[in-house]
């Protein structure tokens, strides 16, 4: 009983610890982790549809899924390059990891659109 | 025409009764053969002799009212002209023998070729051919024209150095002589000439045709005997007899290397060395007859030739029927005419006016003896020496027995034939003796003649019955006759363990036992499968017995309704019949696992080849779609998380402070997202309508518009920002 308390007590104590470090990201990364989110959900909806109705426009569903993870992971890519504690891309300024972010893109969507039929 | 065409292919058939053919027909009745070889020893040595004389029996027609349609139909003209002077001359002599009316275009159109070779100065073969042309037209030749055609062919003479050249200008000097009023044509150096001429020739009875060509033919025999012919006509004093004689012991030389074939016909061929000079044995043959007969005319004394080889040729001619080219056919008729007047021998052809008789007509044996051309022939008598049958070796089946001559129609008769004579096919002896004795030195007859006469008649069917018989005990178990002179309806049945019996009797109409060609009762079951079986025989009684025990593998396990049907035919029986005798239902045990199928019936060939049914493209079915419902309530929900992050943004405090505020950098900072607005929407013009290569265009120039701008507003943001940081 005690034991089963203390580890209810310790997932909650380590939410709340998760949650009030969470506040303290700066707003520009907490923009991006909500474009991610925004992005992965978009995905799931789309194979739970595929799921329901069958696959028979395979190449559409290809196309959805792969542009909503794709995006997500050139979001991925742009947080860690804009993240002043990654001491990796301390000389790369975030204008330019932007930039990289908007190209690719609009080349993903390019082959997107193409494939999407 | 069809029907002479016919009656001379059959003709021609039996001439070729062959021994080799006899033989094969022993071979069918080898059984029969044995037991009687056995039997009659003289029978056999008879055979031995007939074999060594083996002569084949033919038979001969004389010409005759098809060969005049031919000549009608095979010498046509344009408008009574003919390509050729030769042509003309072969047309006109044609008709001339052939007893046809002249017709007046025909001879008008000859006329004017004539005159029109005759006035200019031509070679000697075109005058040779408008001399011979005219001797049958008969148009008028001017004196001035014949004078110059005499001195033009005597010069022609002279300056000759080929036997070609000899031919047609001393040829043509005889037919002008002929012709022309002035009848003192004579050649000065007449022997001189003889003995050029004879300088072609060789020792072998050939000659050649110059003295530089070492090439011999019997075709240029005979045109060297026509030409010394002529020399021998045109000598204005006696010639030289030794060369006569010489010439005489040429041309029996030149018969010696006469050819034969099996049926007794004679013809002469020369060897194929150069098939441009070849001449078929049709026209050497017809040539040297001319020339032999244009000598014997020309001189006089014996002219020592068997009249056996003259018989023979003449077969040789009256064989090949009616030619179907014109100058076979003249040929022919040419060497006819030669034949039925000349010096040496006519010779006299025996023709039966039907090769096949019939019992039932009572039909009597008629026989008529004329000249090759038709004509009557002197006084004689004919008489059948004897009849022998086709298939065996016995002696004569006749006596020796004349045949009565009927003055009306000029036919030698015999009215009753022999009771040895039944239906079959037999060869006749015919033997003609003529009955004035002088007669004999003009005319040959040869000395037996073969003739294959065909007999038919009715064959007697009796006693036919057919009968079911159990297997073990032959015991009967049903019986019918049957009248297989009309269609019968006879139902029986029965099993494996039972067998079928037909049985009939044929007899001939002088009662002996008669085996036809076919013979044979066939069984057709409902699904077409027909089997057929020989109806053998002992004597006249003919019987099969099918035993259904050995036979139900050979039904391949059929039951089932079998109709039947019995052929019994030959070609001497007038009365064959394939007739319909009834059914039987047959019951067969089953068929085991192994058992062989029947065979796959002949498909009807329209329904095998024919067009098959139509095929229509299946398409492929279309994938099954969701409810358009369904889909369009997932497309709602796909736009929810986009609203959820625009909200999220609005919670977090999204502001566009650091936007630019002065102007050249705020235009480019609205030009940057404009740019990138608008390659968004080109994206979606992309999807609804434009192709990738447009698309990668437009892309191409956005994408250096944007790249442009994009690093002027990126620039100016970050040098913003490092101000920021400094300060």
């Amino acid at each position: 009983m005690a034991r089963e308390k203390s580890s209810k007590d310790n997932a909650q104590a380590l939410f709340h610890s998760l949650r009030s470090a969470y506040a303290a990201t700066p707003v520009n990364l907490k923009i991006i982790d909500l474009y991610v989110g925004f992005a992965i959900f978009t995905a799931l909806i789309q194979v739970v549809y595929m799921a329901s109705v069958g696959s028979f426009p395979f190449n559409s569903f290809l196309s959805g899924v792969l542009s909503c993870v794709g995006t997500a992971v050139l979001a991925v890519c742009l947080r860690i390059q804009v993240n002043k504690e990654n001491k990796e891309f301390k000389d790369l300024p975030p204008e330019r990891a932007f930039a990289d972010f908007v190209l690719c893109n609009l080349v993903l969507h390019l082959v997107i659109m193409n494939f999407l039929g | 025409m069809w029907v002479e065409v016919e009656a001379q292919i059959s003709s021609r058939q039996n001439s070729l009764h062959s021994c080799a053919r006899q033989r094969l027909q022993k071979e069918e009745r080898i059984s029969f053969t044995l037991i009687e070889m056995a039997r009659s020893l003289a029978g056999f040595l008879v055979l031995l002799l007939v074999i060594s004389i083996c002569e084949a029996a033919s038979l001969f027609q004389p010409i005759s009212d098809s060969h005049r349609s031919a000549a009608l139909e095979l010498f046509t003209s344009d408008h009574g002209s003919f390509k050729s002077l030769e042509e003309t001359y072969e047309a006109l002599r044609t008709f001339q023998i052939l007893g046809i009316e002249k017709k007046p275009d025909v001879t008008a159109a000859a006329c004017r070729s004539i005159s029109e070779t005759v006035g200019s100065s031509s070679t000697p073969k075109d005058l040779f051919y408008a001399l011979k042309a005219n001797s049958i037209a008969q148009c008028k030749i001017h004196e001035k024209a014949s004078e110059g055609i005499i001195s033009s062919l005597k010069a022609a003479v002279s300056g000759a150095s080929l036997l070609l050249d000899f031919y047609y200008s001393i040829g043509g000097l005889v037919l002008i002589k002929d012709q022309s009023s002035k009848a003192d044509i004579r050649l000065a150096d007449a022997e001189g000439v003889f003995r050029s001429v004879k300088a072609f020739s060789q020792s072998d009875g050939r000659w050649r045709y110059s003295s530089n060509n070492p090439e011999s033919s019997a075709f240029a025999a005979g045109i060297a005997l026509e030409t010394l012919a002529g020399i021998v006509s045109l000598a204005s004093s006696e010639l030289d007899q030794s060369l006569i004689s010489t010439l005489k012991n040429d041309m029996s030389k030149l018969f010696d290397s006469i050819e034969k074939y099996d049926d007794g016909t004679l013809y002469f061929d020369d060897k194929l060395v150069d098939g441009h000079e070849y001449q078929g044995p049709l026209s050497t043959t017809s040539s040297v007859l001319r020339g032999l007969t244009a000598f014997a005319a020309a001189t006089t004394g014996n002219i020592n030739l068997p009249g056996d080889k003259i018989l023979g040729l003449a077969k040789f001619f009256l064989g090949i029927g009616v030619p179907g080219d014109a100058k076979d056919f003249f040929y022919q008729v040419d060497a006819l005419a030669c034949l039925e007047s000349n010096r040496v021998s006519v010779p006299l052809i025996l023709s039966l006016s039907s090769a096949v008789l019939s019992l039932n007509k009572k039909d009597s044996l008629k026989v008529r003896v004329t000249t090759v051309l038709g004509s009557k022939a002197p006084p004689l008598t004919v008489k059948l020496v004897g009849a022998f049958s086709s298939g065996s070796k016995d002696a004569s089946l006749v006596e020796s027995q004349e045949l009565k001559f009927d003055q009306g129609s000029g036919l030698h008769i015999l009215n009753d034939l022999p009771k040895s004579i039944d239906v079959g096919s037999y060869t006749f002896v015919f033997e003609v003796v003529l009955q004035e004795p002088e007669d004999e030195k003009v005319y040959v007859t040869g000395s037996q003649t073969k003739v294959p006469v065909f007999v038919t008649g009715i064959i007697k069917i009796e006693n036919s019955e057919i009968t079911i018989l159990d297997s073990d005990l032959g015991s009967v178990e049903s019986q019918s006759k049957l009248d297989l002179a009309a269609k019968n309806a006879v139902s029986l049945s029965a099993n494996h363990l039972q067998k079928l019996r037909l049985s009939f009797q044929l007899t001939t109409p002088h009662g002996r036992a008669f085996k036809p060609h076919q013979a044979f009762l066939k069984l057709r079951h409902e699904s077409k499968v027909e089997h057929i079986f020989v109806v053998g025989n002992s004597g006249k009684q003919f019987e099969i017995v099918l035993n259904f025990l050995g036979l139900v593998e050979k039904f391949f396990y059929l039951s089932g309704k079998y109709d039947m049907e019995l052929t019994v035919g030959d070609a001497a029986m007038e009365n064959s019949l394939l007739v319909a005798i009834g059914h039987i239902e047959l019951d067969l045990p089953e068929a085991p696992e192994k058992a062989p199928r029947p065979p796959p019936q002949p498909v009807d060939p329209y329904s095998r080849y024919g067009p098959k049914a139509e095929i229509t493209h299946i398409f492929r079915a279309p994938e099954k779609r969701p409810p358009p419902e369904l889909s369009l309530a997932f497309l709602g929900l796909t736009i929810l998380p986009l609203l959820g992050f625009l909200i999220g943004l609005l919670r977090l405090g999204v502001n566009m402070k650091n936007f630019p505020t002065k102007p050249v950098p705020a235009t480019f900072a609205v030009l940057f997202h404009v740019g990138i607005g608008a390659v968004l929407l080109l994206y979606v013009f992309f999807w609804l309508k434009l192709d990738l290569f447009q698309t990668l265009k437009a892309v191409g120039f956005l994408g250096v518009f944007l790249v442009f701008v994009g690093h002027r507003t990126l620039s100016h943001l970050a040098a913003a920002s490092a101000k920021l940081k400094s300060a």
